[in-house]
């Protein structure tokens, strides 16, 4: 039954619906709606979960972490200067091999401090052994939290997962959204079953540390769990299509992209003006389409690639900058990687940094400058204060 | 040997690094003089002083020869002979 | 009780000689016994006893990072709360894990009141990376980051007081110990485990390596401190100070003089006005605690 509900209270129904047995985190905009609406949860006896009111993101995820180490699921959320703080332990817990799900709402890093959103934040973290999922809208950055739960804490994959969704745009709007009920939950998402766990029947030690004897395999078999974690949560959107009606089961989604000519790729809520951009530019006669990234990590290459066959032009919508690169965006050299060996000419587009809005006619003016080869830039800036 | 997941390991293989390959001088006990107090045992840093029945045995595959257990002794019954290897 | 015979910290781990922190290892789990779940942090210990796969550690074990052990337990404890599991949750810490790195976690820690154990393993510098100043580090100690010389007499700064620190948070049980005395502390282990709540434990434990001794000296040292009011020996219980081992009190110098860190204190000649400065550090401590035994008791 849909409802009428803000994003982040929408992202809290997923979360208790998965049942957590622990809940930490720390206040940060534009997460703090849905720690508090879980808060709301716990006090109301709605949720059986330990709720841990911590000083800083670095006890929050580490609490996550040792709660996971002692088998438990693990809830925790943050944004921006927070998923800084706690980097450490970001990459720690992939080591450990933890499912903890995480859930992001976007918002850009200082300096200068800046609460608005864009998608600096996880995108920085791109390397920590984290799945990255980004959702487009309310419906979709809900659904996401259930099938990375489910991937998470498949055997072959026990690695931690980031659900993104843009702040304010997402977290703060009001969208009608389908929010399963906990039978149906409960018979998708099992309960948690830890492969390693500390138990004093079974003692063992985790996270001891590694000689070069043994740093690199380890290294090495965690990027493959990376890599299976994409069959997981292709698996896992397959199967929630089926029980719900919406199929998850693509790292990527093509809207008119049959024909097209120019191609679009974008993470998150863009992705919406995108496509009303594309309907425009097409009853013009442009020949335009957008291939949305859900999954970021494992980066989706391969589906990219049969995605974008037959484009000549890929503009690639950065809402993130990587200081100091040659394309300017992250997301553009796995793009162009990832089209390898064809003549397909990749461009990144950094755009709506630190809130800024992206209009539909900016994405045509972008489109404009592909078809020209002219791209690798900041679009958008306000030349006048420069 | 497949790595075990999370960089994790069961108890036991601590054991595979014999530390008494460290060892310069070796404790020798005086059991004419030892009045089996136990103290030997509780503070020896590797684990490696035991008692069976009346005697006070040390585990040489780990005694790194620190002499903790002979300064300590409070019957000065142990005393630290340098080794032959 | 404490079941003295019981060994759950195992031979082969990387230790030095004589280790004081190894001693610990062994004493505190003889405290805890085996219903107990260990989170260390990054340092010397978590090193010597854990290179993957040699562990000697035979009870559960878990380190994450250098500075997050107090809220790692505190995740732990509140797992085991949900499902109304035994085991007792304890930190085993360096002084720089604790002092220094680790202090937001443990305030937030033990502000929150989780039922855990936190016990700092007190060599009083970080020995893991070379010997570096902490805030553990004793007045005029030479660490390779406090080195004397012209203008330099050493660590510059006096230790800081974090049994008072933490006693302040609320803690249940505060105490210290020395591995000097091996019965207190797996009695204090056994008491702080066995106290609901956050409990903090700091043990004094003499290194070799990082103060200059012989590892054959490592209890004598350990002993030495208390003997003359350097270190000393109480408990705190909810709030409120219980007992500190008393002793008749000798003079700082032979202390000093029995460890290189101290050296240049006495070479080529005695520096008498910082030796009488670390006198009155023990002074204050006699006072403060009242360690001294009077002539009529």
């Amino acid at each position: 039954m849909l409802q009428i509900m803000e994003g982040s209270h929408a992202v809290a129904e997923a979360a208790k619906l998965c049942r957590p047995e622990v809940v930490s985190a720390y206040p940060i905009t534009p997460q703090t709606h849905i720690v508090e609406r879980l808060a709301d949860f716990v006090a109301d006896g709605e949720l059986d979960a330990e709720y841990i009111c911590v000083e800083s993101e670095l006890s929050a995820l580490s609490v996550c972490l040792g709660s996971s180490a002692a088998g438990s699921r693990v809830y925790s959320a943050t944004s921006s200067q927070g998923l800084m703080l706690m980097a450490e332990v970001v990459f720690n817990v992939a080591g450990m091999r933890q499912p903890i799900i995480m859930s992001i709402a976007n918002r850009a890093l200082g300096a200068p401090l800046s609460i608005w959103n864009d998608q600096q934040d996880s995108i920085s973290l791109r390397d920590a052994g984290w799945f990255q999922l980004y959702g487009e809208d309310v419906q979709e950055m809900t659904d996401q939290h259930f099938i990375a739960y489910k991937a998470a804490e498949q055997h072959d994959v026990l690695l931690p997962g980031f659900v993104c969704f843009d702040g304010f745009i997402l977290s703060h709007t009001y969208e009608p959204v389908d929010i399963p009920t906990q039978e149906e939950i409960d018979a998708f998402l099992p309960p948690y079953v830890p492969y390693n766990k500390l138990d004093a029947k079974a003692p063992i030690s985790m996270g001891m540390y590694a000689t070069p004897d043994y740093y690199m395999e380890f290294r090495y078999e965690t990027d493959q769990a990376l890599q299976r974690a994409g069959d997981a949560i292709s698996a896992a959107g397959k199967e929630f299509g089926e029980m719900f009606g919406r199929d998850y089961s693509g790292h990527t989604e093509s809207y008119r992209m049959d024909d097209a000519d120019v191609a679009f790729v974008a993470l998150g809520s863009i992705c919406g003006t995108v496509k009303d951009a594309i309907d425009e530019m097409r009853a013009d006669g442009i020949k335009a389409g957008l291939v949305k990234i859900r999954t970021f990590r494992p980066f989706p290459s391969k589906e990219l690639a049969k995605a974008l066959a037959g484009v000549s032009k890929v503009a690639v919508l950065e809402k993130n900058i990587s200081l100091g690169s040659t394309m300017k965006g992250a997301v553009g050299p796995e793009v162009k990687d990832a089209v390898t060996g064809t003549a397909i000419d990749v461009y990144s587009y950094v755009i709506g940094l630190g809130g800024r809005d992206i209009r539909k006619k900016d994405i045509r003016g972008i489109a404009n400058l592909a078809e020209k080869g002219v791209g690798n830039m900041f679009y958008g800036l306000r030349t006048e204060v420069l | 040997m497949a790595l075990r997941i999370g960089c994790a390991a069961a108890p036991g293989r601590a054991r595979d690094n014999k530390t008494g390959s460290w060892r310069v001088y070796m404790p020798v006990v005086d059991m004419e003089k030892c009045i089996l107090c136990g103290n030997c045992i509780l503070i020896c840093p590797e684990t490696a002083v035991s008692q069976k029945d009346d005697e006070i045995l040390f585990d040489l595959d780990f005694c790194k020869g620190c002499g903790v257990c002979a300064r300590e002794c409070p019957g000065e019954a142990i005393t630290m002979i340098q080794e032959e290897k | 009780m404490v079941d003295k015979s019981l060994e759950l910290f195992d031979c082969g781990h990387r230790a030095c000689g004589g280790c004081g922190p190894a001693m610990l290892a062994r004493l505190m789990l003889k405290g805890t016994g085996d219903d107990v779940i260990v989170v260390a942090s990054t340092g010397c210990m978590e090193v010597f006893s854990t290179p993957y796969p040699e562990t000697a550690w035979k009870v559960p074990w878990i380190h994450s990072l250098f500075e997050n052990a107090a809220a790692v337990a505190s995740g732990v404890e509140a797992s085991l709360k949900h499902n109304n599991r035994t085991e007792k949750v304890v930190c085993i810490c360096g002084d720089g894990a604790t002092f220094d790195i680790g202090m937001l976690c443990i305030s937030g820690a033990f502000e929150r009141g989780h039922d855990i154990t936190y016990i700092c393993y007190d060599n009083e510098a970080y020995m893991n990376t070379g010997i570096q100043r902490s805030g553990a580090t004793p007045y005029d100690a030479s660490t390779t980051t406090s080195p004397p010389g012209k203008m330099s007499m050493g660590n510059s700064l006096p230790k800081k007081d974090l049994p008072q620190i933490l006693n302040a948070h609320g803690a249940s049980y505060v105490a210290t110990a020395s591995v000097a005395y091996p019965m207190d502390v797996m009695k204090k282990v056994e008491k702080a485990v066995n106290t609901p709540g956050a409990c903090y434990l700091q043990v004094h434990t003499p290194c070799s390596t990082g103060w200059g001794f012989d590892g054959a000296k490592t209890i004598e040292i350990g002993k030495q401190a208390i003997e003359c009011g350097l270190w000393v020996n109480y408990e705190m219980e909810n709030g409120e100070f219980v007992k500190a081992k008393k002793v008749r009190r000798v003079p700082v110098d032979g202390y000093l003089k029995a460890q290189k860190r101290f050296r240049h204190l006495f070479r080529p000649k005695p520096v008498t006005e910082e030796i009488a400065k670390i006198q009155a550090i023990a002074d204050a401590n006699a006072a403060k605690y009242g360690i001294d035994i009077e002539l009529n008791e």
